[in-house]
């Protein structure tokens, strides 16, 4: 087999489907049947300087995604499997590995640089291969360039593989040195000073203990400051993304450097190549996420805590970082804004304003409307262009104070030049600014509003007008629409904008039928807005809303008809169905969150679900999630009605909670199981065997998002209060679930942020599903089967008072079970609750809460308790 | 390892603004809801079946036993303690009128409310129980309610209404419905749970006369928008129980357990017997007296939310009192100094200590119901000056009044503080149901050209509800 391999290569890679597809299946076959022969032969193939470099890399490729894969559980399946493979073969494998870095094929070596790579993320965490640092860097200082700069790529490799922890300090140095070597302005060769400069990228996060030593960080960053002034352009842009990385890893190491790194970054705005430039904007950019975070993290009364204390390098640098980004927003390309994927200086520069703008606030307005006003009326469009976006960037961060009498007297300008401003640049951004406005002036927590009675009938007419312009102008003022509707989200009973609802529903249905609604999303920035708008109107303008009803049910039944698409026009069928099912989904939830709506749209649920399952049949292996979502809606209003649904429906609802990799339906489908409990309560009866055995797929499946788990345990108590002590079939699988996932959370407590939350949403749900386990078994004669469950159930109550690190919706959920454990066992569990902690410190300190919520689930405890032990 | 394409902004210009993660945090927001809403519902039908039973004329001989009491009996009473504080915060609780509020006529039903014991009359189970605004138990009975007698035991269902027992014809005058069969209407506001309380227990038996499994008659108390007419027939107008006074209910207001200032009650002699507040011996003391509670930093206050303070007592009385049971009643006389207003604020309270409060006591007077009595004493809000209010109001009725949303706005916080569950749809108290005479004739067009559009029952009932909003 071994001589086949290079041919078999070369034919996976052939042009001719049939020839590609063979080789591929060899290559499967030989995987299969001899794993470690399959790899060695590869390795040998990446090794030998006699094949053609195209077997050579294909045979690289195969061994790194041998090694690795995106999807945590394929990769980990991977990972075991080179473990366990024949240490022989292994150690031939290696030696292969490292022989390829000399090899004069630069292909060959780079993907050899991957591969060593990969294997050493697998076995240095387990302590494995210790000796290959040692070996990379052994005599790195007589090789010859080539290898020098594969050894440097190996090594950058390595550093984003493997986490620092199992990198011992000593290794750590001997890289850093041979990297920082490497980029010395000494270096001769610019390949060895670019993959230095790029290893180095990857190698900061191992640098801490360097980084807090003086000597070493000023060494280090000299180094990189050099770089940045490199004649070659890749090493410059390289060092600056090593800039970047430093402001956001060693953020609070920067002040010594912080001059230094203004001029350099401002003269590579001004004069360099623009792939640089950008990393230099990027840099202040990044400084700015720093301190809006911590800043975030004082928690804006300075009484807050961070870790990182605030150096106010934005506001120090602020007189002239700003003039020399308002200097980059006169840079526009033309026709930007039609482009998806435009990114260049000036837009870089306008965002990195907007960062500025919030981590300062009141400061940059003074520096900012000398610009505005100089260039908004200059002839030439780029000056107004700029002057505008310099404009809409300020206004998120200044207080409202500062920034409203400004834009009073800004809005009247900035509305007539979105109808009259010859330039569809100006006016794009014009359009924007005007959504900014709304976005952060306008609404019920400000107080003088910027809109009013005498200039809102002008404002909406002239947004309605601009929806006739080009695609992204029109997109621009559906988004500022979207804002204004917003604004007025608890207005009350009466909206400034019931009178013109009419208007404004049939200029957005309109333009959702413009021929060019598919360009620069315009069609959805519409039904974002129509949505908006429902969602934020008042009963007075019910039932124009209820007209709406039939409108979009037409529009979806249109899509329906269309047969024999192609895959493409498939595509947008899918994501036109989507956006309609998305705005029925919110007229559902509006009209159905008031009695006297309700009813009346109830008339329209037969026909309305009808076309919902007509969306599904369209595609035959995944539900349409927003299709899903809006049969939750119709669920909740149609209350136990929607059993006449359920024989069609079910199927779909099996798929939505067996799609694992598309997580979003999985999860949205767990949501609906949930309302279509409540609305059927004993009615979801038949159709509970199939549910829960999909749903204890799902939490058993490793494949599956996380996130997803949490709320199908919820779900397991809608279902238990849905159907009482019938849930009792499911107790066998349910309880041994909920135990483990308890036993799981009380382990991952204490890490990081992220995982805390994480643990605090799984402790939500698990404590979800007992109360609904609870009170659905509640008054029957098989309460006694939970009995055997209650003391782990305190022991997991007591485990998350211990751990200190619930939120406020675990604390009022736990001691909601506690109520809800006392209530239905009543006396069988009385002598367990009074030994548990919880009934105790736990209670009091719930029932002391300032929390209502938590308050009253306390008192429900209370009252529970002293009824289960009296008795 | 090249970072840039990692790293790429998005431009602030372009916001992914994503409507579907809107759509789907508000579906996850409505169905986490609904869920704390229906948990909620349970676990008040649990407690309200489940508090200790004690025989209604006997509480007071239950609770003489307190200082005898062994120690398992003591936690019977510890539960039924509890049980109490938990309940009283379930009822809704008017205000005492201590003036009238605008918009009477658009914004307010009137009632003329029966003489006798405000209770929660609750059906599940097979059975029917009512207990008294303390907690204990008036009746446990069999009745036509849902689920409410065992012969009518099929599917378990929950029936919550908040009624007035009248001695006299021994009936539950029924003044709210807060749950039927399940359905649950805490969110809903005031005119939609009397439209459907109306109509629903028209649909039942619970108002025929009383027979083996259905022992005590229910009767509807008529309500109207308070308009002038209205306010007349309810003030004078002949009704076949005893009157204690008029209630008033906003429009809008959701269910919300606790003191409301939505709910009002007021009285004069002409429509109530009970005006003024009266000793253990049926008499008007010479001066008011008011039961107040006793806090831990030994201010006394009201039972409102937030509490009103009254005064402070010394340390010396608070030792006299000794241990005390909790909640720590005690009874105080308004003496000859009176209360003293400053700017609608209570300044200062002339207070003289008489004892401690009555053991059935459940909470102490609520702010608004010192007032009255205090003003009934003095000068009272007349019968006239609700009259002259809604005269007056009529000139109003067009413009939409800004003081009054500003209130309902601060209301409208208030309630979604106190009553947690019913977040999602708080708005609802702000909606003025403004439906135009338009849209309804438009919907008559529409049912009488659909003849292949079958009426739901549901639709015909609210349909109708419109047609009487429609001509009233």
């Amino acid at each position: 087999m071994a001589l086949e391999v290079t041919q078999v290569l070369l034919n996976a890679q052939a042009i001719e489907g049939t020839v590609r597809k063979q080789a591929e299946e060899s290559l499967k076959q030989f995987q299969e049947q001899d794993l470690p022969l399959f790899l060695l032969s590869l390795s040998r193939e990446l090794a030998n300087e006699e094949k053609p470099v195209e077997s050579r890399k294909l045979a690289g490729l195969i061994l790194k995604n041998a090694l690795d894969a995106k999807e945590q559980h394929r990769k980990s399946d991977l990972v075991q499997r080179w473990l366990a493979l024949d240490p022989s073969a292994k150690t031939q494998i290696k030696m292969c590995l490292l022989q390829t870095l000399s090899s004069l094929v630069a292909d060959a070596r780079s993907t050899t640089s991957q591969v060593i790579a990969k294997v050493a993320g697998i076995e240095l965490p387990q302590k494995q291969w210790p000796e290959l640092i040692g070996s990379l860097l052994s005599n790195i200082h007589q090789l010859p360039p080539h290898v020098k700069q594969a050894t440097l790529e190996t090594l950058g490799y390595l550093c984003e593989e493997v986490s620092p922890e199992v990198v011992d300090q000593d290794h750590v140095n001997k890289i850093l040195t041979a990297v920082v070597q490497g980029m010395n302005a000494s270096e001769g060769s610019n390949e060895v000073r670019l993959a230095a400069t790029q290893a180095l990228y990857n190698a900061l996060g191992f640098a801490q203990a360097n980084f807090s030593n003086d000597m070493e960080r000023d060494y280090i960053m000299r180094v990189v400051c050099e770089a940045t002034l490199s004649p070659e352009l890749k090493i410059r842009l390289a060092a600056f993304e090593c800039l970047v990385a430093i402001s956001s890893t060693y953020y609070d190491k920067l002040a010594p450097y912080i001059q230094d790194i203004f001029n350099i970054t401002a003269k590579a705005v001004r004069e360099d190549q623009e792939p640089v430039a950008l990393q230099a904007i990027e840099f202040w950019s990044s400084v700015c996420d720093e301190e809006i975070d911590i800043m975030e993290d004082y928690g804006g009364d300075f009484t807050g805590d961070s870790d990182i204390p605030c150096f106010y390098f934005i506001k120090q640098a602020l007189p002239a970082l700003v003039p020399m980004l308002l200097e980059t927003l006169l840079k526009q390309e033309e026709d930007q804004d039609q482009d998806e994927g435009a990114w260049n200086i000036a837009m870089a520069g306008g965002t990195c304003l907007c960062l500025v703008a919030r981590t300062v606030g009141d400061d940059i307005v003074p520096l900012v409307m000398p610009f505005i006003e100089e260039n908004i009326t200059k002839p030439e469009w780029r000056q107004r262009e700029a002057a505008t976006y310099a404009f809409g960037s300020i206004l998120e961060g200044p207080s409202a104070d500062k920034l409203t009498p400004i834009v009073n007297v800004a809005l009247t300008f900035m509305l007539s030049a979105l109808t009259k401003d010859p330039n569809n640049q100006v006016k794009d951004t014009t359009a924007w600014t005007l959504g900014r406005i709304f976005e952060f002036l306008h609404g019920s927590t400000v107080d003088a509003p910027i809109i009013t009675p005498a200039n809102c009938q002008q404002t909406i007419t002239v947004l309605l007008q601009s929806m006739k312009d080009v695609p992204n102008v029109a997109e621009k003022a559906c988004g500022a629409l979207y804002f204004l509707a917003q604004g007025y989200e608890d207005v009350g009973s009466s909206s400034p904008l019931a009178p013109f609802f009419q208007e404004i529903v049939q200029s957005l249905i309109t333009v959702t039928h413009r021929e060019d609604a598919g360009e620069s999303r315009l069609r959805t920035a519409a039904y974002e807005a129509l949505n908006e708008v429902v969602r934020c109107s008042t009963e007075e303008t019910a039932s124009m809303v209820l007209q709406l009803v039939p409108v979009i049910m037409i529009e979806l039944h249109k899509t329906l008809e269309i047969q024999g698409l192609a895959s493409d026009e498939r595509e947008r069928q899918s994501e036109l169905q989507g956006l309609l099912c998305g705005c029925l989904q919110v007229i559902i939830q509006k009209l159905g969150s008031s009695e006297s709506t309700k009813y009346v749209f109830l008339q329209y649920a037969d026909q309305i679900m009808g076309l919902f399952l007509r969306v599904f049949a369209c595609r035959s292996a995944t539900v349409h999630e927003e299709a899903m979502l809006a049969i939750g809606a119709l669920a909740y209003a149609t209350g136990p009605e929607f059993a006449k649904y359920m024989p069609e429906f079910y199927k779909y609802l099996e798929m939505g909670l067996q799609n694992f990799e598309e997580y979003q339906i999985c999860a949205v489908t767990v949501g609906v199981v949930g309302d279509i409990s409540r609305a059927l309560e004993d009615k979801i009866l038949p159709y509970c065997d199939g549910i829960m055995t999909q749903l204890l797929r799902d939490l058993s499946s490793n494949q599956l998002h996380r996130s997803v788990k949490p709320p199908i345990f919820s779900c397991f108590g809608d279902i238990a209060l849905a159907i009482g002590e019938n849930f009792e079939k499911y107790l066998i699988y349910a309880m041994p679930m909920l135990q483990s996932a308890a036993e799981m959370s009380a382990r991952t407590a204490g890490a990081d942020d992220e995982l805390t939350e994480y643990t605090n949403s799984l402790r939500n749900g698990i404590l979800e599903a007992y109360s609904g386990i609870f009170q659905g078994f509640k008054n029957s004669p098989k309460t006694q089967l939970l009995i055997a469950y209650a003391p782990h159930i305190l022991q997991f109550l007591d485990s998350i008072y211990m751990g200190k690190d619930m939120d406020d919706v675990v604390m009022k959920t736990a001691i909601g079970v506690l109520g809800d454990l006392a209530d239905t066992l009543g006396s069988h569990a009385g002598s367990l609750i009074q030994q548990s902690m919880s009934s105790r410190e736990f209670l009091n300190e719930c029932l002391s809460s300032e929390d209502l919520l938590i308050k009253e689930s306390a008192e429900w405890a209370k009252l529970a308790i002293s009824r289960a032990i009296s008795v | 390892m090249s970072p840039s394409s990692d790293l790429l902004r998005r431009p602030f210009k372009r916001p992914l603004l994503s409507d579907q993660q809107r759509r789907r945090d508000l579906s996850l927001k409505r169905q986490e809801q609904s869920r704390d809403s229906q948990l909620h519902a349970r676990r008040v039908s649990s407690a309200l079946l489940s508090l200790p039973l004690e025989p209604g004329a006997s509480s007071t001989e239950y609770y003489s036993d307190l200082h005898l009491a062994s120690e398992v009996a003591s936690k019977i009473l510890k539960g039924g303690l509890e049980g109490r504080k938990w309940f009283q915060k379930q009822l809704m609780l008017p205000e005492w009128m201590i003036d009238v509020p605008r918009r009477l006529p658009q914004d307010w039903f009137v009632l003329a409310r029966p003489a006798g014991e405000r209770c929660l009359v609750v059906s599940y189970g097979g059975t029917t129980v009512s207990r008294r605004r303390n907690g204990t138990v008036l009746h446990r009975f069999p009745s036509a309610l849902s689920d409410g007698c065992c012969r009518t035991k099929a599917q378990p269902s929950c029936s919550i209404l908040d009624c007035i027992f009248h001695e006299m014809d021994q009936t539950y005058y029924v003044i709210d419905m807060l749950c039927w069969r399940d359905y649950s209407l805490y969110d809903c506001t005031a005119e939609f749970r009397f439209f459907w309380l109306k109509s629903k227990l028209a649909e039942t038996r619970v108002c025929d006369p009383p027979s083996y499994y259905h022992r005590y008659r229910f009767s509807l108390v008529p309500r109207y928008t308070c308009d002038l007419t209205a306010l007349h027939t309810a003030y004078t107008g002949a009704v076949p129980y005893v009157k204690d006074g008029l209630m008033f209910y906003n429009k809008h207001a959701h269910y919300q357990p606790g003191i409301t200032p939505l709910a009002l009650v007021w009285k004069d002699q002409n429509c109530s017997k009970y005006v003024v507040d009266t000793n253990n011996e049926g008499k008007v003391p010479s001066h008011q007296q008011i039961v107040l509670e006793l806090q831990r930093d030994g201010k006394v206050t009201t039972s409102d939310n937030p509490p009103v303070v009254f005064g402070c007592l010394g340390l010396d009385l608070i030792q006299k009192l000794g241990t005390l049971q909790s909640p720590y009643l005690l009874r105080f006389a308004i003496g000859d100094g009176g209360l003293t207003i400053v700017d609608g604020k209570l300044e200062r309270a002339d207070l003289h200590y008489l004892g401690k409060s009555n053991r059935a006591r459940a909470f102490a007077d609520s702010y608004s119901k010192i007032m009255f009595q205090s003003m009934v004493r003095g000068s009272s809000l007349k019968i006239d000056d609700l009259i002259a209010a809604i005269s007056s109001s009529d000139d109003g009725a067009n413009g939409p009044d800004v003081e009054m949303m500003d209130g309902k706005k601060a209301l409208w916080k208030r309630s979604v503080w106190i009553v947690p569950h019913s977040i999602g749809s708080a708005h609802h108290l702000l909606l003025l149901m403004t439906f135009g005479s338009y849209y309804i004739l438009r919907r008559i067009d529409t049912f009488e050209g659909a003849n292949d559009l079958p009426l739901q029952p549901g639709t015909a009932d609210i349909f109708f509800w419109y047609i009487s909003r429609l001509l009233s």
